[in-house]
């Protein structure tokens, strides 16, 4: 049984000051050596702009700093402390191999604007890495631009709108199933599109009729998360792609899922015009804070000529960065991209390679459907179809017995030592506890979490207030997250200010 | 009719409630919606003089769990909108079909309300809902 650690050592536990209410006047963690040259009044420079008054800074010593975020370092959870099984965010490992890569200094070192001679090897990387990802996706040609997946369903529907228009065709509506990702709508407001909400099936798969009956003239496209959010693959997607192109409108599809596809689908093969591919969640490079995203975007023949620029391009054994696309949407991010993120994903791809990656799929979704088995008799599924990479459980068999919910049990989750699960999405599932274990996770880990979902389970019906309470382990106890919303405090401010 | 359903409203299968007075409606959230939907912290409404249409977006409630789209029972013209709602979005939990009102429209097309659920018919639908 898995086991609840009620008492964490006294260090998790102590109350740690914002760095400005610690320290002391005149305490310093530098020496400077004594001044050698005439004393200089910044305002002869800089007349107005140099400040009136010192800017409040805190004053601490080396020790006082370092200690200070190595504790707050101590309250995090990261990937390389235990299993994240956040739903529909891919939480993998992050082979330690991606970073010895990008730190070769001939990759880390690099500036952007060296000239173009000197980033041979940089240009190959970006060159090649994009021809990896289409092959993996079934593209011709892919941008590394975008920052991250909403940036690419961004980049996505600037392009479709880009093709509509150089067609003289302006249609203002964007389909997208009710299961898709939260930021699809946001991204179509965002593009001056209206997004048009379709219902799951009661399968939990898109219907083509659901489709046929929303066209018109006036679609711009669709916006598909495949696998979806009920992490159940929308099987229709190559007859809906046939019934969206018949009323001129482009498929998007939202790869935020793609590990689920890796060598067992190509969306370009099913008839998707764009997709975007999250390096961060599906090629290992960090996600969340560990680093930037990474939000490629790959292409159709039809919307090819839209990419944003520059492309990378090779010209006999030189590779070019090419400005010359008349129909580029432009350019939607400084300089190349993340390009840190390039080196990771493109190591990762090389270490796998497609064998590799096939098997990762396929324990991705064989740990998933794992899951599954051993939990769906206390945590009903929603969806009756088999999980593909993560499966999306309910609170209603436990809710109803016990009044614990899915906000108690995520809580009680971090008493066990995980990190909770995604909860309450996506929104056509009520209590909704969204669990993507991926294919780092061992039959061990797994069989420990599952363990301990089931323990709180029957804790919920022998002292549900204790998992109502939950949690009990931490420094901090349950957040007020209803004031917090209603009346957030985003800044420090000095004591008296307020 | 329980106290979840008052017996004078209409109901959408969207979870909103319509109070007709003459040619105007008064519209909110039932409770069962807000029950689903937790502490609210938001409420985004349109402004006064703005066009509503029946189904469409008209705005948006902020909860601690989600976002969710406020789906128009009916066509016409906003009046009246709840700003108190601004400062205190937990009117909405507290009095859903009182305090926690949204909006108030005059009506452009009356002949629309015959198209919403009586409560009785709404508490069917709830039970349905459940039955999944």
């Amino acid at each position: 049984m898995s086991s609840v650690n009620e008492l964490p050592p006294r260090h998790l536990l102590h109350h740690e000051p914002p760095i400005f209410e610690l320290g002391s006047p005149g305490r310093s963690g530098a020496s400077l050596p004594s001044l050698d040259v005439p004393a200089a009044d910044p305002r002869d420079d800089w007349g107005s702009l140099a400040r009136a008054e010192a800017p409040g800074l805190p004053e601490l010593s080396e020790v006082d700093v370092t200690r200070h975020f190595t504790r707050l370092s101590r309250w995090n959870y990261a990937i390389d402390i235990g299993m994240y099984p956040l739903g529909s965010c891919t939480m993998k490992y992050n082979p330690k191999i991606n970073e010895a890569a990008a730190r070769i200094p001939g990759f880390a070192g690099l500036h952007v604007y060296q000239p173009e001679s000197t980033l041979q090897g940089a240009l190959e990387l970006m060159w090649q890495l994009e021809r990896m990802l289409c092959e993996i996706v079934g593209f011709p040609r892919a941008t590394l631009q975008p920052a991250a997946g909403a940036h690419g369903e961004l980049a996505g529907l600037m392009m479709i709108r880009a093709a509509h228009a150089d067609r003289g065709r302006h249609p203002t509506k964007i389909l997208i199933p009710d299961s898709a990702h939260g930021t699809n709508p946001a991204s179509c407001t965002l593009n001056g599109f209206d997004a048009v909400t379709l219902p799951t099936g009661a399968d939990g798969v898109l219907d083509v009729d659901a489709v046929r009956a929303a066209l018109s003239s006036d679609t711009a496209g669709i916006m598909i998360t495949n696998p979806s959010t009920l992490g159940v693959f929308e099987e229709n997607i190559a007859d809906i792609a046939e019934l969206v192109h018949s009323v001129g409108g482009f498929v998007y599809m939202d790869g935020a899922n793609l590990n689920a596809l890796l060598g067992k689908f190509r969306p370009g093969d099913a008839g998707v015009d764009v997709m975007h591919i999250n390096l961060h969640k599906t090629f290992t490079t960090p996600h969340g804070g560990g680093g930037p995203g990474a939000g490629p975007v790959a292409v159709a023949a039809a919307l090819e000529p839209f990419l944003p620029r520059p492309t990378v391009e090779k010209r006999g054994d030189r590779f070019t960065l090419e400005y010359d696309r008349p129909k580029s949407v432009g350019r939607l991010r400084s300089f190349f991209g993340n390009w840190g993120m390039f080196v990771r994903a493109y190591t990762y791809i090389r270490e796998l390679g497609g064998e590799g990656l096939t098997r990762a799929t396929e324990l991705a979704v064989l740990n998933a459907n794992y899951l599954r088995a051993r939990l769906e008799h206390e945590y009903p599924v929603a969806c009756t179809r088999r999980s593909m990479h993560e499966v999306v459980f309910s609170d209603k068999r436990l809710k109803k017995e016990t009044g614990v919910q899915t906000l108690d049990i995520a809580k009680r989750l971090i008493d066990h030592g995980y990190h909770p699960p995604t909860v309450y999405f996506p929104l056509i599932v009520p209590g909704a506890l969204m669990i993507e274990p991926t294919e780092t996770e061992s039959p061990e880990t797994l069989d420990q979490f599952a363990d301990a979902l089931l323990a709180i389970a029957e804790e919920a019906r022998r002292d549900p207030e204790r998992v109502k309470s939950a949690p009990h382990s931490t420094g901090l106890r349950r957040l007020d997250e209803t004031r917090a919303a209603r009346k957030p405090r985003l800044r420090w401010r000095p004591a008296g200010t307020e | 009719m329980s106290q979840d359903h008052p017996a004078n409203l209409l109901y959408t299968r969207e979870h909103e409630w319509a109070r007709i007075e003459g040619n105007t409606a008064t519209i909110g959230i039932t409770h069962f919606a807000v029950e689903q939907l937790g502490d609210v912290t938001q409420v985004d409404l349109p402004r006064e003089g703005e066009t509503i249409r029946k189904e469409d977006v008209f705005g948006s409630v902020e909860s601690v769990k989600a976002v969710s789209d406020l789906y128009a029972p009916l066509s016409g013209k906003v009046v009246k909108v709840n700003n108190p709602l601004n400062d205190t979005p937990q009117y909405l939990n507290d009095e859903p079909y009182d305090d926690g009102w949204l909006i108030q429209i005059e009506l452009s097309n009356p002949a629309e309300t015959a198209s919403l659920m009586t409560a009785a018919q709404y508490a069917e639908f709830l039970r349905d809902q459940d039955a999944h």
